[in-house]
């Protein structure tokens, strides 16, 4: 079993899934609370990632990464080296592949939270921020637990990206997926069983453990 | 009749017309220049229609060796069909070594590396990264890093390298300027897309062991008389010297 590869993972996900915390959050209040015309356009673009192949993504951001792009010339400029086959890529890359993945659960709890709540806290002088952290952010606990965990989950699984960006470095940039498929690859197939079984037992450990956390034992009870 | 059972007839008409007739081909990823007029002169000569599907062939050789319906196996590798030889997946007897792979240093023009200075130009400090294929399971990979060694520079540069899926990924490393350097199959560096983004520079065959390809036809396939008239078209002339052009070793 590759324990880098597997090491290598967690870290990535931990990184990923917190900054999606951080950036999701602000992404899923104005997606619920904002009135602006156009906003299906932007509810489009944080969906994209689901329904786009990984390998539509990982080629544009390969080309976004390269010395051809203004991107790449100005990572390169700044730090020295290129952008892409780095940590620093994989996590670019996995955060907007996760994007709705942290995003929407986090919107949909938002919009569940009953407006009259909201205006009391408003009649009671409470301002935006205020009221975010004393009403919204507790009523959507399980939201943003499921939207945390969940982009954990997909970045630990993320193959496709990886593959086009990383260019496989030990420690750096191969992925617990990734030393998978090079173990199938190169006929290793005991090594193979050995790191999928491991993937696939934390990852429905991870699920479960997120479903018995947000479970409604009483709302359940009353259908049928 | 209703919408559903057009629907449903017109589906099963396309499976069967993309399945039964066709001579269904696994080649290595370094064919992908060369094969296609290979396979339509076989087309034209005999009438067959051949399907291509490239990839890495350690994959095919699992894909295969689990059941994956094709016909024809074109290895970059000859150690893949041996083993499918020896396991009676592949039709013994059947293995034919069409060409030999040789291995170039490959740069985009506007990279400002001297390819002129052979295999050494890698240690340079303008060259910050090295696509290669990935040795565990390419060819072109372990002979990327025979290569390196054999000049004496592969702990020098080890830091350098990023390693491609299979040969065409690392040709797109270096094709798309995230790597400087590429050292890729001369076939993908003849290729029209490689040809004109960027120059190349052989690499001397006494550099690494040879990179022998071999094609077997698989025993599962139902098209066997079929794939063993492609196999001898590819020890034809027409295929061979086609081969040769595309940077093939041939006997």
């Amino acid at each position: 079993m590759d324990w880098t590869a597997i090491a290598l993972s967690l870290r990535l996900a931990a990184f990923v899934s917190l900054v999606l915390l951080v950036i999701g959050v602000p992404i899923a209040y104005w997606l619920t609370f904002s009135s602006w015309r156009w906003k299906f356009l932007v509810e489009a673009a944080v969906a994209l990632p689901l329904v786009l192949p990984p390998t539509v993504l990982g080629f544009y951001l390969l080309v976004a990464f390269g010395t051809r792009s203004p991107i790449g010339r100005l990572w390169q400029a700044w730090t020295g080296h290129g952008l892409a086959f780095t940590f620093e890529a994989l996590v670019i890359a996995s955060i907007l592949y996760s994007l709705p993945f942290g995003v929407q659960p986090i919107a949909a709890s938002f919009a569940q939270i009953d407006r009259s709540l909201l205006e009391a806290s408003a009649i009671l002088g409470g301002g935006r921020f205020r009221t975010f952290w004393r009403v919204i952010a507790p009523l959507s606990r399980d939201g943003l637990l499921v939207g945390l965990v969940l982009s954990f989950a997909h970045t630990l699984g993320e193959f496709g990206v990886v593959l086009m960006v990383g260019g496989n470095l030990p420690g750096i940039t191969r992925t617990v997926s990734i030393a998978i498929y090079d173990d199938v690859q190169a006929m290793n197939l005991a090594s193979a069983h050995a790191t999928a079984l491991a993937l696939l037992a934390f990852s429905f450990a991870t699920l479960s453990i997120v479903y018995a956390l947000t479970r409604k034992p009483w709302a359940v009870a009353a259908w049928p | 009749m209703n919408k559903g059972v057009w629907l449903a007839l017109v589906l099963c008409g396309l499976t069967v017309r993309a399945s039964e007739q066709d001579l269904r081909v696994a080649a290595a990823s370094d064919l992908q220049a060369a094969l296609p007029a290979i396979a339509a002169q076989f087309e034209k000569a005999t009438g067959h229609h051949v399907v291509l599907t490239f990839g890495s062939s350690g994959n095919f050789a699992t894909q295969i060796e689990n059941g994956a319906p094709f016909d024809v196996f074109m290895s970059a590798d000859i150690e893949y069909p041996r083993r499918l030889e020896a396991s009676g997946v592949a039709v013994r007897g059947s293995l034919y070594e069409y060409a030999t792979g040789r291995l170039v240093l490959w740069a985009r023009k506007d990279s400002g590396v001297d390819l002129g200075r052979g295999v050494a130009v890698l240690a340079d400090a303008n060259v910050t990264r090295i696509a290669i294929a990935n040795p565990t399971h390419a060819p072109y990979g372990r002979a990327a890093v025979a290569a390196m060694r054999h000049e004496g520079l592969y702990d020098r540069v080890q830091s350098k390298l990023v390693l491609g899926e299979n040969i065409s990924q690392t040709a797109q490393f270096a094709e798309s300027g995230n790597a400087t350097v590429g050292l890729i199959a001369l076939a993908l560096a003849l290729g029209p897309a490689m040809k004109d983004a960027g120059t190349y520079a052989e690499i001397p065959t006494t550099f690494y062991p040879p990179i022998e390809q071999a094609a077997v036809v698989i025993r599962a396939s139902k098209q066997k008389a079929v794939a063993a008239e492609y196999i001898e078209a590819l020890k034809g002339q027409a295929a061979r010297a086609m081969l040769q052009s595309f940077g093939f070793g041939v006997r």
